[in-house]
């Protein structure tokens, strides 16, 4: 009984010491208080010192916390009870929120910068006149893959993935969207394929791949091909250059019958409590030579078209990061299909994952 | 008693170098030059200097270990009450109810429980943050120790509960001078997994916190984006070495001075 | 009779307040709003489709498979952790080794889940090792084996610590007495020390077999999909498809899974309280 209690007391005491400790620490970091503004983001999203610089110009204290998907993100904000300035959620989550009614429509006279943005990227159907969101960074889906590690295959179609000659090479991101789509895109139909047919098409023809699969992952997909572990993969743009700038030998291709195009997006959610703070980051982070030093960190594209002229012109030439204007004629941006669709693609994507073994 | 044999030792060795393998390998990366977890460059402090640079990196540890020592102290105490009131219920079919009740926790999935704890704190208007993630805490690993107590409960005898009784001990005597004493080697067996079950909780945590507070399982899944660290690895490292360096210290100091062998302290 | 009295006044109701509550808003608040959401579709709607919905082939296949690998992953974690827990009660500082097997279980999982991942890779230690031993190249990784066996090392911990506290609390004089009588090796560990620790193991597969029917994360990291879990389903229900109702309703079969094994087990622990009595 003694040493219990005496336990407990040194537990108590321990926490104690750290709470006062993390106090300070707090008290530390935070100068002037007060005016701070909380920026909701994935994971190593953006230059660090980005931040430093934007709270020394504004005098603003950042907090930055960080999500790992765009659902967990919206419950968080749909949830309330927390007070997030500014998040960056994918297209198809932009259109999620605005239907759910997530999010502030932004006031343009206060951002300025955003003239920087390539028109191009500009009233996108999942944002009609960027009503609530400016992209943040974007991208495609298309293979990457290791010749290094294959004997001569290319892949100028998707059917090249059915390739025999690849048994156990394929790793595929864990992503109903993006695997069915590679069926749909093979098939020729539409990434926004709402046709239980065409759909059911698409599963079976993917079934028919399953001996070249090797797993069905998440992000650690960079990780295997940076280390050579896999050969080919169906990835994100952004990842590929992740992949490509730790090993050399691999390159990136959208196959010729088209692809996804994606973009993460600012946007200013309901929760939001410093909406000036919101908006300076934002006109902040939409500043060219801000984008390029971010884009540089990131290894993303950015949509900053005045950017590209402060980044090396190696990279905004690279037709895999910035694919020319017919290229991207091919590509096809996510519309939110509804939750009734998205269920269904993910109970065909189960079925596809069930079959694999 | 008698010793193990060579043949048990070896098992033995087998079963820790399986268990420290992975530990071993993410501390011998994180002197790596080269920036992640394979192919080895050359050696480097750099990432622990990192480490003590990142303020932000040390409150997320500390808020860790604060929350995960409270959650397992309150746990505990909650956890080893209900024990001994689910031990002595005379209802059997009430015993098996609550028994049952106990266990849905452990079986419900994460995030099961992470949005449904969610909701009841907004319901309940509790403010999402250091509060909440300690309540769902103490909350997840509230059965794990009951778990760990209940059989102790069982073997102990209840004649010895009659013999105090008949010596005329009251109910608080019982509870402090028989029972706890019996049962303790249970209650910390069930402090250590409640420890580390909050150290070890991703989804939970992710789903109830807000407002600035972040525990390590929450950065470090959010990185996975983009790629864990080695400012990471080194940081778990540093935590490796904090914790088996406490724990032997811890237990050298308690054996010096040497203690009667088990048995009935009084 | 006098001895029932006895016991009955150690009716202890008063730590028993903080731990109802505990029940209250912990666990039956949840499940009522789990067994709520069950009978609602995606449109708010009352409906008992989520229910039919789960007997369809993919969710019973789904269910059957991730019994069998909970049932392996158990008995493999049972296998592994008695001897483990018996040779450690016979060393010295006994309970300075427990904490040691505890410790590995406080470092992240996903950090030691990237370590094997890395350990087992083709360029990995572990394949290293097969080819200098001659056995060459193999994948390891996002097979059935790496599944099991890093499932059981995230599991051990939970399934040493129940058993080596039933091990360590057995009389030795027990043994001895077994021995005496002329029982071996095998009689005593059948007849004495099993029966003895079976309390301990079967907190031990509790702890083990459950969480093992909802595992997550490392269907995909480590068996690369290849195994999925009913806990796999739920957090793909709950956060990709947000169909909280099909969610739920797995949720719900879950829980009645479970209830059934502890209900089995309980069942067999008053069984032998009863027939040890009679001895």
């Amino acid at each position: 009984m003694k040493s219990l209690i005496r336990g407990a007391l040194l537990i108590i005491i321990a926490a104690a010491v750290l709470m006062i400790v993390n106090a300070q620490l707090a008290k530390s970091g935070a100068q002037a208080g007060g005016n701070t503004l909380t920026v909701y983001n994935w994971g190593e999203y953006i230059d660090p010192d980005l931040i430093k610089q934007f709270e020394k110009e504004t005098g603003i204290n950042v907090i930055y916390e960080t999500f790992d998907s765009n659902e967990g993100m919206m419950g968080k904000i749909e949830q309330g009870g927390t007070s997030y300035d500014i998040t960056v959620p994918s297209e198809y989550m932009v259109e999620m929120m605005r239907k759910k009614d997530l999010l502030i429509p932004l006031d343009y006279s206060k951002i300025p910068n955003m003239k920087n943005i390539d028109p191009y990227f500009e009233d996108l159907p999942f944002d009609p006149k960027n009503k609530y969101s400016i992209p943040y960074f974007w991208g495609t889906l298309g293979i990457a893959y290791n010749p290094s590690l294959l004997e001569g295959q290319t892949f100028e179609s998707w059917d090249d993935v059915w390739d025999p000659s690849l048994k156990q090479e394929v790793v595929l991101v864990d992503s109903a969207r993006e695997v069915i789509g590679m069926g749909l895109n093979s098939l020729g139909y539409s990434l926004n394929s709402t046709d239980p047919r065409e759909l059911r098409e698409a599963t079976d023809k993917l079934k028919t791949l399953s001996p070249n699969i090797k797993a069905v992952i998440g992000d650690e997909v960079t990780q295997m091909m940076m280390n050579n572990e896999a050969a080919v993969s169906l990835i994100w743009s952004g990842q590929a250059a992740d992949m490509m700038s730790e090993n050399e030998d691999i390159t990136y291709v959208v196959p010729e019958e088209g692809s996804n195009l994606w973009f993460d997006n600012i946007v200013i959610p309901r929760t939001v409590k410093n909406i000036d703070g919101a908006y300076k980051f934002i006109d902040f982070m939409l500043r060219p030579e801000v984008a390029a030093q971010n884009a540089d960190y990131v290894g993303y594209s950015t949509p900053n078209l005045k950017a590209l002229d402060f980044m090396d012109p190696e990279v905004t030439s690279d037709e895999r990061y910035y694919p020319d204007e017919e290229a991207r004629g091919h590509l096809e941006v996510y519309k939110d299909l509804g939750l009734e669709m998205l269920g269904f693609y993910n109970e065909l994507f189960l079925e596809f994952k069930m079959d694999m073994k | 008693m008698e010793k193990n044999g060579k043949l048990a030792k070896i098992y033995l060795i087998a079963v820790f170098v399986v268990l420290y393998a992975p530990i071993a390998y993410l501390i011998f990366y994180s002197f790596n030059s080269g920036g992640k977890m394979s192919h080895f460059e050359s050696f480097t402090w750099e990432h622990y200097a990192a480490v003590f640079e990142d303020k932000r990196l040390i409150g997320i540890v500390l808020n860790t270990v604060i929350v995960a020592l409270l959650s397992a102290l309150i746990s505990t105490a909650i956890g080893v009450m209900g024990a001994i009131s689910i031990h002595y219920m005379r209802n059997k079919a009430m015993r098996n109810v609550m028994l049952s009740m106990n266990s849905i926790l452990m079986v419900s999935p994460d995030v099961i429980i992470g949005a449904s704890f969610l909701i009841l704190f907004t319901l309940v208007g509790i403010k999402l943050g250091f509060a909440s993630v300690l309540l769902s805490h103490i909350a997840f690993s509230i059965p794990i120790v009951v778990i760990m107590v209940l059989p102790k409960l069982q073997e102990m005898s209840p004649t010895l509960i009659d013999a105090a009784l008949d010596l005329g001990a009251t109910r608080k005597e019982i509870m402090s001078r028989v029972i706890l004493p019996f049962i303790q080697p249970g209650i910390f067996a069930g402090f250590f997994l409640a420890l580390t079950y909050s150290l070890d909780d991703f989804a939970v945590t992710f789903f109830v916190t807000g407002n600035g507070f972040s525990t390590l399982s929450v950065e470090i899944y959010s990185m996975a984006r983009t790629g864990v660290t080695l400012t990471i690895n080194a940081l778990s490292g540093l935590i490796f070495v904090i914790t088996a360096g406490l724990i032997l210290g811890y237990y050298v100091l308690k054996n010096r001075p040497r203690t009667p062998a088990s048995g009935v302290k009084r | 009779m006098v001895r029932r009295m006895k016991t009955n006044r150690t009716n202890f109701r008063l730590p028993l307040v903080p731990y109802s509550l505990w029940i209250i808003l912990f666990v039956i608040a949840p499940i009522g709003l789990i067994v709520y959401y069950s009978f609602f579709d995606l449109g708010g709607n009352f409906t008992l489709s989520n229910y039919s919905n789960f007997f369809t082939s993919v969710y019973l296949q789904l269910t059957v498979s991730s019994f069998w690998y909970a049932f392996l992953i158990t008995f493999f974690s049972l296998l592994i952790a008695y001897p483990t827990a018996y040779f450690l009660t016979k060393l010295k500082h006994k309970q300075l080794w427990l904490l040691l097997i505890i410790i590995p279980s406080w470092i992240n999982l996903l950090l030691k889940t990237y370590a094997f991942i890395g350990l087992m890779g083709l360029y990995g230690p572990i394949n290293a090792a097969l080819e200098a031993f001659g056995i060459g190249k193999h994948q390891i990784l996002f097979t059935d084996f790496s599944f099991v066996f890093v499932s059981v090392y995230i599991f051990i911990p939970f399934m040493i610590l129940p058993i080596f506290n039933a091990l360590d609390k057995l009389n030795p004089a027990l043994i001895d007495a077994s021995r005496d009588l002329g029982a071996n090796a095998w009689t005593t560990f059948t007849r004495v020390i099993w029966p003895l620790t079976l309390n301990g193991v079967k907190s031990g597969i509790q702890v083990v077999f459950i969480p093992a029917l909802s595992l997550f994360m490392i269907t995909r990291l480590i068996a690369g999909n290849r195994v999925i879990t009913l806990g796999t389903a739920i957090e793909q229900q709950f956060l990709v498809t947000q169909n909280w109702g099909m969610g739920s309703t797995i949720a719900v079969f879950l829980i009645l899974f479970m209830v059934v094994i502890l209900l089995l087990t309980t069942a067999n622990e008053r069984g032998m309280a009863g027939s040890g009595k009679k001895r």
